[in-house]
């Protein structure tokens, strides 16, 4: 009970978490790059937009952060058995996040704010990108953790049988976090450009500011395209490294219960929950599962029967399937989404090209829609991921099941449970009610600050930006 | 020295630069109510910390990072023996951190008073429950063998962690209304000023109160230390100088105050990390908390090649925005 509370409070913070992180990684770059241009051209219309788009970042910078504190201090307070366990290695990467990410990001990020009429053009300039590094070094931290969860390497186990770290250099070289973290910085950047699409197709099909929204959807569907393209084979790389390390992650991801050579992915099925081993299949597709899982044409797939038994014979007793449902599902969302998306980028940039987006209707609604897509596609693979990976908590060398906090009570987890569902909750519907607000009226709003009387001299009252 | 010994000063230090520099943004999140009395006034209080507010918070992030990190043992059994002060805490931190951010994007009464009041309260609780928690490091906490916490929520409020967590909290009062007397002008500057006069003998009574405490907890006799001397000398210096037009020697002070009330619990820590009230045979201390020896001296590496040049760009912020904040004349908020 205590156990299942833990997991679900862990699961529901990281996943709200994880709504606001990546758009802060993709927009901070975007933003600099915005900026970039302006520095460039000195076109007082680039000024505007990346004040615009700053000011989403900031409104999304401050949930999540706030909502990370909270995953930095649940491992100790829900999973203190796995913290003990792990903190030489785990714990590791968290404090380089700190020391090397978190400073750069939160200090710069004051300077970019505060420092428009304080800083020389280049220093500004600077400021952003340093922002987008942090964003980038936090995210490569984070990624290195939860690889070494995912795939552990680089450690010994002490006489205490706590994990230790032996080899610093195989945590950033470990093939899960390279693969991962690849996927991870790509996933961000499409979330920021269907974000900043979005948002210049809602002024575009308004009719106002045409040309200032005209030059970001543009920026993002540039941007767009070859991210998605990428992203496509770097997912499916990633697969083919988890189907190496963590097989039973992707035979669950098919349903595939039986061993197969060649295997064939199904399109859908009807059924196939925990204990229906026969659903039914909808349009299976020869060979794509081989494909997938051993970038071979003919490659074997151990089925999750077959997986099950050799765990046994080698942990001992016990369940080693993942959530077969939620598998399945997961990656198909995913990756049938990720198809839409590379097709919408597609139709954009043929607009881009035929001189017509600022006039397809029906482009420019898909557009503001797509927004949702980034959203589902974070949550699911996170859902592969990290589902895919019970009932282990580090693969092979913690359960789960044994990792929680001994003195946590059930109650207090209710407890803290509530206190974040309620605080997220205000929290979440704030944020939307700001960004919805600021994206409509924001643009009055970045010109009225646009046109306040810069640095007249030394003793120049700075703006009150809060 | 020994490597945990290197980590325990590393996380003093990371304790105390959270503290002097998050402790002005709290003073001043307490007081902006208080002292500006109008919304333009109250925008130039919050605006004073602006620029910084976040980079000081991160002084705590890393100092709980690192604690798990270099010593998994001690941050897993304070983390969970704490867990429904740290939950209040989190509260207090989401309530803070996103007002400063969200307050003044919309010009409506009731959000501009219900962030402002979010401001406030959090940074009031924050101090006082994370001073409650170190306080309770030195106290002792029930703890057994297995360094597992045994007691409950009403375990953790021990008479000295309350003391501990009060007067942090009236320090960090002091040291906002120094800092405010540092970053504004006129009428702010003038009540800053006056704020800081009254707290200040407030901060000097509490502080030598709860360093005779510190003495009992510890058994340290009648004897008491520098760090306890040199505190009480900074908080009374930092009261005797607001208002005198020293308001950068008063800030600095205040600063001091704190930086020694923070270094005095973990000087008498040591060589413990957290004190077992059941025995103290179960105590946690530097080397039975450390994590590995190779991991130590990776994280010792990252720290010096690092910190100085943290230092360095937040210390070049702090240069950048020096200059003091007043009301825009034309605007009318």
């Amino acid at each position: 009970m205590t156990n299942d509370l833990a997991r679900w409070q862990f699961a529901i913070t990281i996943i709200y978490h994880f709504f606001f992180v990546p758009v802060t990684i993709g927009l901070a770059f975007l933003v600099a790059i915005l900026q970039t241009i302006y520095y460039r051209t000195d076109n007082q219309d680039y000024k505007r937009m990346t004040r615009f788009f700053g000011t989403l970042l900031l409104i999304n910078v401050a949930i999540g952060v706030v909502t990370g504190l909270v995953q930095e201090f649940q491992f100790g307070m829900n999973w203190s058995t796995y913290s003990r366990f792990v903190g030489g290695v785990f714990g590791a990467p968290l404090a380089m996040e700190g020391i090397l990410a978190f400073f750069l990001e939160s200090t710069f990020l004051g300077l970019w704010l505060f420092g428009w009429d304080r800083l020389p053009k280049r220093v500004h300039l600077a400021t952003i990108w340093a922002v987008s590094a942090g964003t980038l070094l936090s995210a490569m931290f984070i990624l290195i953790a939860n690889s070494w969860m995912q795939h552990p390497v680089g450690y010994k186990i002490n006489k205490q049988g706590q994990a230790v770290l032996s080899n610093v250099w195989a945590l950033f070289v470990n093939p899960t976090f390279v693969w991962g973290y690849a996927h991870v910085v790509l996933a961000s950047l499409i979330t920021g450009c269907l974000v900043m699409l979005a948002v210049s197709a809602w002024y575009l099909r308004k009719g106002e500011h045409v040309e200032s929204f005209h030059r970001t959807g543009k920026l993002a569907l540039i941007v767009l395209v070859p991210a998605i393209v990428i992203q496509l084979s770097v997912g499916n790389q990633l697969g083919v490294i988890e189907a190496k390390y963590q097989p039973m992650k992707i035979a669950a991801a098919e349903a595939q219960w039986t061993s197969c050579q060649p295997c064939s992915f199904s399109a859908f099925q009807i059924g196939g929950g925990a204990n229906d081993k026969t659903p039914t299949e909808i349009i299976p597709i020869p060979h794509l599962l081989s494909v997938l899982a051993t970038n071979t044409w003919n490659g074997a797939v151990t089925g999750l029967d077959e997986l099950q038994a050799q765990y046994q014979a080698k942990y001992g007793p016990g369940n080693y399937v993942p959530d077969v449902f939620i598998q399945y599902w997961s990656i198909r969302i995913m990756a049938y989404l990720g198809s839409l998306v590379l097709l919408l980028s597609l139709w954009g940039v043929w607009l881009l090209h035929r001189n017509r987006l600022r006039n397809s209707w029906l482009f420019l609604t898909v557009s503001v829609w797509a927004v949702v897509t980034p959203f589902l596609m974070n949550t699911t693979g996170w859902l592969l991921t990290e589902s895919g990976r019970q009932p282990w908590i580090v693969q092979g060398l913690q359960k789960t099941v044994n990792a929680n906090s001994p003195s946590v009570s059930s109650t207090e987890i209710w407890i803290s449970l509530a206190a974040f569902i309620l605080s997220y909750i205000i929290l979440g519907a704030a944020d939307l009610v700001l960004m919805l607000r600021y994206s409509r009226h924001g643009l009055a709003h970045a010109d009225a600050e646009a046109a306040e009387p810069s640095d007249t001299g030394g003793d120049a009252v700075p703006a009150l930006t809060y | 020295m020994q490597l945990h010994t290197i980590w325990f000063i590393i996380i003093t230090v990371l304790w105390i630069g959270f503290f002097v520099l998050e402790g002005f943004d709290f003073g001043v999140g307490m007081l902006h109510r208080f002292i500006g009395h109008t919304e333009i006034e109250r925008r130039v209080c919050i605006n004073t910390v602006g620029p910084w507010w976040d980079g000081n918070e991160v002084w705590l992030i890393v100092a709980g990072a690192s604690l798990f990190a270099a010593f998994p043992e001690w941050y897993a059994t304070m983390f969970s023996a704490l867990y429904l002060a740290l939950v209040l805490v989190l509260v207090a931190l989401f309530a803070r951190g996103v007002s400063f951010e969200w307050r003044g994007k919309r010009d409506d009464r009731r959000w501009l008073a219900g962030w402002s009041w979010a401001l406030a309260i959090g940074s009031l609780l924050i101090p006082l429950l994370v001073g409650v928690a170190l306080g309770d490091l030195l106290h002792g906490l029930p703890i057994n063998s297995q360094h597992e916490f045994t007691g409950n929520f009403f375990s953790l409020l021990t008479g000295y962690g309350l003391m501990t967590g009060v007067t942090l909290v009236i320090l960090c009062l002091l040291h906002g209304s120094t800092f405010l007397a540092l970053r504004t002008t006129g009428e702010i500057r003038t009540r800053a000023h006056a704020a800081a006069r009254s707290i200040g003998v407030l901060a000097i009574v509490f502080n030598i109160a709860w360093c005779v405490w510190t003495l009992v907890v510890i058994g340290g006799g009648t004897v008491p230390q520098p760090t306890q001397i040199f505190g009480v000398i900074a908080v009374i210096f930092a009261q005797r100088l607001s208002g005198t037009g020293n308001d950068g020697w008063a800030f600095a002070a205040s600063g001091f105050g704190i930086a020694a009330a923070i270094g005095q619990i973990f000087i008498a820590l040591y060589p413990n990390v957290m004190v077992s009230s059941t025995n103290h045979a179960y105590n946690l201390t530097v080397n039975n908390a450390a994590a590995g020896h190779y991991g130590l001296v990776v994280m010792t590496v990252v720290a010096v090649l690092f910190f100085p040049i943290i230092l360095l760009y937040q210390g070049w912020s702090f240069h950048v925005f020096r200059r003091r904040v007043s009301a825009p004349p034309t605007s009318s908020g």
